[in-house]
């Protein structure tokens, strides 16, 4: 008998030796949207259809801006080593590492968007 | 030596239909992943129009137009449905990592309860939201 945990016999095998890595990242984000998303869905719905004014009061407020902000966080996180995942399962060489930079790109790019958005809303 | 030919294997996805029948652990396994990742389209028209309620004027006007036309009635609606499938399918994936359901019985009837849960939870959300 070998006295090792099952996660330090998973590490370090396969293809990219850190799957085990991503797999826990995906677990620890998809924990914190469990807890994330309800409530948001509630403010952005509610938001959705009114006037800009109340829209920016809305996200303006210390509660709204700092949930939307850790969304846009942990979301696009989430959804960048989702989608990397799908890309990597389905394609191979250049296109692979193309569209793989490319999801990043996307989702720093709406982070920073959104973040930037939301700062301007508070002050 | 190896050939140098490379094989052309089939993909997992390309395996459902011609090679595996229809099932519905492999149908919403499948559908957690179209699902999380279709959610960048609402991702998109959600921050733009976020930009706009902060700079107003005209970048308002067009992304809420956008947001709030039939188009981003149907991207949206569609998006709730989709994002509570991922989310009940996500938290069947935890449950399934830490060990359980992984009989054919429960697992497929985890499957069912993705999918009839996201339409009552879709449903539950837009009357909620109203108030």
């Amino acid at each position: 008998m070998r006295y090792l945990t099952d996660r330090k016999r998973a590490e370090r095998k396969g293809a990219s030796g850190t799957g085990t890595e991503h797999h826990w990242y995906m677990s620890v984000s998809a924990v914190a949207l469990a807890f994330l998303i309800p409530t948001f869905l509630y403010v952005f719905g509610h938001a959705l259809g009114q006037g800009r004014d109340q829209v920016a009061a809305t996200f303006g407020s210390p509660f709204a801006a700092i949930l939307t902000g850790l969304v846009l966080f942990v979301s696009m996180q989430h959804f960048a080593k989702g989608a990397q995942t799908m890309i990597e399962d389905y394609t191979h060489g250049s296109w692979r590492r193309g569209l793989v930079m490319l999801v990043y790109s996307l989702a720093y790019v709406i982070t920073a968007t959104g973040l930037y958005a939301l700062v301007k809303m508070a002050m | 030596m190896a050939d140098p030919k490379p094989i052309d294997r089939p993909l997992s996805p390309f395996m459902l239909g011609p090679y595996y029948r229809f099932q519905m652990t492999s149908v919403s396994s499948l559908l957690t992943r179209i699902t999380g990742n279709a959610l960048i389209v609402s991702f998109l028209l959600g921050v733009w129009w976020l930009l706009g309620a902060a700079i107003g004027g005209g970048t308002f006007a067009t992304a809420n137009g956008v947001a709030t036309s039939w188009f981003g009635d149907l991207v949206f609606t569609l998006s709730l449905l989709g994002i509570w499938y991922h989310y009940l399918a996500g938290l069947r994936h935890l449950y399934y990592d830490a060990g359980h359901g992984l009989d054919i019985k429960t697992a497929e009837m985890l499957g069912w309860v993705c999918i009839i849960g996201s339409v009552a939870l879709t449903v539950l959300t837009l009357i909620i939201i109203q108030f």
